[in-house]
């Protein structure tokens, strides 16, 4: 292996820093880390999956199974990256992946030994086999397994690069800029068509790019590449991978911005991902090169004969001194030559008995020797190919005569070509079996918005390759009205011959009894070979589907992109069929392997979602507020006084409000207006009480049910006017509540002359509670609020420090309290000209924490009673429900199921002790078994300062009937038991006098 | 990624939108007393192999609630109508038997 001294498409004048585990590679601008490896002299790459097997550089594309390496260090570490397609630059650090201590001594290679045990479906037989009636010692092997099996290693650390998302719209989308992309691009841009052109390389170009330096296609290249970079309508995107196909022509594209630096530059992200919403697609993806399957073929010094091509043309290395080509159809025959005349010994094993001469003059005067019907039985060497046995072969690929060793350090492979119809088929379903150029391609539709060009429609002639891309690129930009001229199509230009003509389906070589020489990989990275294959046969797992799950074929980063076909030759010789009858399995996205990083562009930690803040946030902050997620809102939790931790805050909060008096920031509650002359009737089908006789300037608590019966949330409502409610929801549930609203009143009852408005961000709402909020509210407001003038569920407007507002008088807390609701923009305001008036009154804000403490004093249910299962019943809401009107949920409410009289109800609980249930926690008798779920469960718990005692609620089987019996709560979690007398939830103030006062 | 043409708003991304439910099912009036009828509305569906009629709700957009015509087999998209002008009711076209 060695760099030539001239040629190839790398800059010599631009020498770079790479490394390879500490190893100093002579790298260029312009190599890919594979060639540069390869250039170095460094074979080994790394270590295979299963069996630990020394695994070099098989390929030079995104097939890549072997050359997984590590990238860079630190947070921007990144593991199985393919060394093929990782574009070299100064500064780069690679090290090898999946071996310990080093990547030449492994210790894993014992796996190798331990093959017999580690066969297809040794995990799943592993599992239910020896240890049946225990899973411990399974648990324990495999975490062994896991360690010894695998990829990179990823890192820990957080990701300090940026991604971004966007979207793009276009009229033709070119997917591949080889010969027919670019031949299509170019039809479509001169129709005047909005065309994206990508290109998962750096460069466009493609195959072209293999082909020696300075050839009549270079100049073909320059020309088609100058006429697109002159049009505006064409964007040209490089280093961007199409790996999506997506209903309505969709497709998602990563674009690599800065992969190819240490560092993004100039606040660049990393990558990119682009949403293209598009009318036509042109598939010009190419075919990948298919190995041939022989003992040993593994090993480092087995390639690709296109890759050893590529290294050869491209980037002026050789990736081997005496070569064995071994071929089993045409295309070979370039990359021999090339060899040869590049100063290798080359031997040509091709698997056919006859070869068209025009394709054996290709050889003449250039040094290579022939041999044709030969096959390669077995490549031998350690850590790399030192010896290639060749055998002739009889039409079955058997061994048929004596064999030659051939000493050899390169093993080019062809066993013909497979068009990438990924795309296509993640769309649009399965390839279907071409017996002329015996490939799976794209069924042929002419009125598919996505059509396949060039190779990868398995075009014959490079001819048919340029009309091709150049028809399609015409076609999708007329069908996407586009009306300019396409011109003449580019010249074809000599090349190379192609694979697709006289291609024979011997795909392995075997011995002559029809078994392969020692270890025959199949799928390269998952460690499957032949003999795993057949065994997944004898077992019965024969559909390709099955197949593919029993030996874990195809399933690695790599997605079977070499490895699906030989297995599928493989199973159908065994099930006695053709490959069309085996068929093959269902493509899926990504075409390659994308980063984590990509998907969640922006949209991590706070950039999750949205987060939503009251009006009044700012006050919270500014004054110590330790603020809580509550959903997309922010909440004040509580408001910490020196020396204060949660607890002792929360509690002296408590205290004080049912002391003094304390606000609370409730903005969050949802708030919808609803309005129309059958605004009532609505209501009155909506809550399970009746709305009918509410008078303006009046509020009702309410219920509402789902369609199911089960309770889905509850809130006031206030009568503004005639025909103009103003509801309140919880927090939780108020986009629920709005959705729902506005599909009864669009769906099913659209008589109803009524319209729902959510209004929670226009309004600021502030609860004040407390002995002395009536005093308070006095002072500071312009209104009437004495008990005569504003009882209980009446509201008045008012004036606070120069704004209207409006003054509920509701209770949450028990206490004598009040709801002010401001415009939004004037929130901070009031609340402050409250807080100011308030220093007379010993006000103190409080937050939800206390407030949560406030409301199970009372005994109100909230959140984690409202959860989805319980019924009024359940909840000791019976008495809410009208008996006079239907409502949503009044019939299926009355399911035998959820009347069940052993249905857990709400109960209060007062826990002995010090420390206080947890929510979540479990209910059980006194005595007996602490198994299963219990007889209940505890919803909401705190302590109590007004009692003096931890309490909580719950739902408790039979509850009404156990009132003063002694349970037991248990926290499986913490592992906690204690013990708890049965009460009424009414804890505090069970008549409510506090609140009329 | 479903592209949905809302009769208000235009073609958009099916991110801009909720499911909802079957669409071929009719809500019983709110008198009806059968729990039957109540229990097939709320739980009984069918879950036909080609084009149906769902409820979608141009949840970012304009709020309403669409009817949409989808292909549950190849994920094509036929009509959009707002809910509200919308026949109740089971899908007419003759696929829908398939």
């Amino acid at each position: 292996m060695k760099r030539l001294a001239s040629g190839g498409r790398i800059d010599r004048n631009r020498p770079l820093s790479v490394s390879f585990d500490g190893k100093k590679l002579a790298a260029f601008h312009g190599d890919t880390l594979s060639s540069a490896m390869l250039a170095s002299g460094v074979s080994l790459a790394g270590r295979s999956f299963k069996y630990h097997r020394p695994r070099g550089i098989f390929s030079a594309g995104v097939e890549e199974p072997g050359a997984l390496v590590h990238l860079r260090e630190g947070n921007r570490h990144e593991p199985n990256a393919r060394a093929t397609v990782t574009e070299v630059f100064d500064g780069l650090i690679s090290t090898s992946q999946n071996a310990w201590p080093n990547l030449r001594l492994d210790v894993g290679v014992v796996n190798d030994l331990l093959s017999p045990f580690l066969s297809a479906g040794f995990y799943y037989k592993t599992f239910i086999g020896p240890f049946r009636h225990s899973t411990k010692f399974w648990m324990m092997c495999e975490t062994f397994i896991r360690r010894a099996a695998g990829m990179g290693r990823a890192t820990v650390l957080e990701d300090p690069d940026h991604y971004e998302k966007r979207n793009a719209f276009c009229d033709v989308l070119v997917i591949g800029a080889g010969v027919a992309g670019l031949s299509a691009a170019l039809a479509a841009g001169r129709m005047g068509a909005q065309v994206i052109l990508v290109e998962q390389d750096f460069a466009l170009g493609g195959a072209l790019l293999s082909d020696p330096v300075g050839g009549s296609g270079d100049d073909w290249l320059a020309r088609v590449r100058g006429e697109l970079e002159d049009m505006a309508n064409v964007r040209i995107l490089t280093r961007t991978t199409a790996f999506g196909a997506y209903d309505g022509d969709t497709y998602a594209l990563i674009e690599r911005v800065s992969d190819h630096l240490e560092a993004p530059e100039n606040h660049q992200v990393r990558q990119r991902y682009w949403l293209v919403h598009t009318k036509r697609t042109v598939m010009a993806t190419g075919a990948i090169e298919r190995p041939l399957v022989f003992g040993g073929n593994d090993k480092p010094g087995v390639m690709l004969a296109s890759a050893a091509q590529t290294y050869l043309n491209r980037f002026a290395v050789l990736a081997g001194q005496n070569i064995v080509v071994a071929t089993n159809n045409d295309s070979a025959y370039a990359a021999a030559a090339g060899f040869a005349r590049a100063g290798c010994t080359v031997t040509v094993a091709d698997m056919r008995p006859e070869v068209n001469p025009e394709i054996a003059a290709l050889l003449e005067g250039t040094g290579a020797s022939m041999l044709p019907g030969y096959g390669v039985l077995e490549a031998k060497g350690g850590k790399h190919v030192t010896t290639a046995v060749l055998t002739p072969i009889d039409k079955n690929g058997r061994a048929a005569g004596a064999t030659k060793s051939v000493p050899t350090d390169l093993i080019a492979v062809s066993g013909g070509w497979a068009p990438a119809v990924h795309l296509w088929s993640q769309r649009f379903g399965k390839p279907v079996f071409d017996e002329a150029s015996s490939a799976f391609v794209a069924v042929e539709d002419p009125h598919c918005t996505l059509q396949p060009a060039g190779i990868a429609a398995a075009a014959a002639s490079l001819g048919d390759v340029i009309v091709q891309g150049f028809d399609h690129g015409t076609k999708a930009a007329k069908a996407a009205g586009a009306v300019g001229d396409a011109g003449d199509t580019p010249e074809t230009f000599a090349s190379g011959p192609f694979w697709q003509a006289n291609h024979s389906t011997l795909w392995a070589t075997f011995d002559a009894k029809g078994k392969c020489r020692g270890k025959a990989f199949v799928d390269f990275q998952h460690d499957v070979k032949v003999t795993d294959i057949d065994q997944a046969y004898l077992e019965g797992f024969v559909s390709v589907e099955h197949l593919k799950r029993y030996t874990t074929l195809g399933m690695a980063t790599d997605q079977g992109k070499l490895a699906n076909i030989n297995a599928l030759s493989r199973m159908a010789d065994l099930r006695g069929k053709d490959i069309p009858d085996v068929g093959t399995t269902t493509f899926r996205p990504p075409f390659t392997p994308i980063s984590m990083g990509s998907i969640a562009g922006h949209e991590h930690g706070r950039h999750f979602q949205p987060t939503r803040v009251s009006p009044i946030h700012h006050w919270h902050l500014d004054n110590g507020a330790k603020m809580i997620e509550a959903g997309a809102w922010m909440r004040p939790w509580y408001y910490p006084g020196k020396g204060e931790d949660l607890n002792k805050a929360y509690i002296r909060e408590a205290a004080h409000v049912r002391e003094h008096v304390g606000m609370v920031d409730v903005s969050t509650l949802g708030k919808i207006a609803v309005q129309g002359p059958d605004a009532a009737e609505f209501l009155n089908r909506i809550y399970v009480n009746g709305w009918k006789t509410l008078q303006v300037g009046r509020i009702r608590y309410g219920v509402m049910l789902r369609e199911d019966g089960i309770v889905m949330d509850d809130g006031a409502t206030a009568r503004l006017g005639e025909h103009d409610y103003f509801m309140s929801t919880t927090t939780a549930n108020a986009a629920r509540v709005l959705a729902f609203a506005e599909k009864l009143l669009q769906t099913d009852w659209k008589d109803l002359k009524v319209h729902v408005t959510s209004v929670t961000d226009q309004w600021a709402t502030i609860a004040v509670a407390g002995p002395k909020s009536r005093a308070l509210l006095a002072k500071v407001s312009d209104a009437d609020v004495s008990k005569e003038a504003l009882p209980n569920n009446h509201f008045t407007k008012a004036g606070i420090g120069g704004i209207e507002v409006r003054i509920h008088r509701m209770s949450y807390s028990g206490e004598l309290a009040f709801e002010v609701y401001v415009p939004a923009g004037f929130g901070r305001h009031v609340w402050e000209v409250l807080y100011s008036f308030g220093k007379a009154f010993n006000l103190r804000p409080y937050g939800t924490e206390s407030m949560g403490a406030l409301r199970i004093e009372k005994g109100h249910v909230a959140g984690p009673e409202l959860d989805g299962r319980t019924t009024l019943k359940d909840l000791g809401l019976t008495g809410f429900a009208s008996e006079k009107k239907p409502f949503v949920g009044s019939i299926l409410l009355k399911r035998p199921v959820l009347e069940n009289p052993e249905r857990p109800v709400l109960v209060g609980l007062e826990i002995d002790g010090e420390t206080g249930a947890k929510p979540g926690s479990l209910l059980f008798h006194k005595t007996g078994e602490t198994k299963g779920h219990g007889d209940g469960w505890v919803s909401s718990a705190t302590y109590s300062p007004a009692l003096g005692k931890n309490i909580a609620m719950g739902l408790l089987k039979n509850g009404k009937t156990r009132m003063g019996e002694e349970i037991r709560v248990v926290n499986f979690v913490g592992n906690e038991e204690l013990s708890a007398k049965v009460v009424s939830h009414h804890f505090f103030d069970p008549e409510g006098e506090r609140q009329n006062a | 990624m479903i592209r949905i043409e809302c009769p208000i708003c235009g073609l958009r991304n099916e991110t801009e939108f909720t499911y909802g439910e079957d669409a071929t099912i009719t809500r019983p009036a709110m008198d009806e007393q059968d729990s039957q009828a109540w229990l097939e509305y709320v739980f009984y569906r069918d879950n036909p192999r080609g084009w149906h009629k769902e409820y979608w709700h141009h949840v970012q957009g304009c709020r309403q609630w669409l009817v949409l015509e989808r292909n549950t087999l190849t994920h094509e998209i036929g009509s959009c109508t707002l809910a509200r002008d919308a026949e109740p009711g089971p899908l007419e076209k003759p696929e829908a038997a398939e």
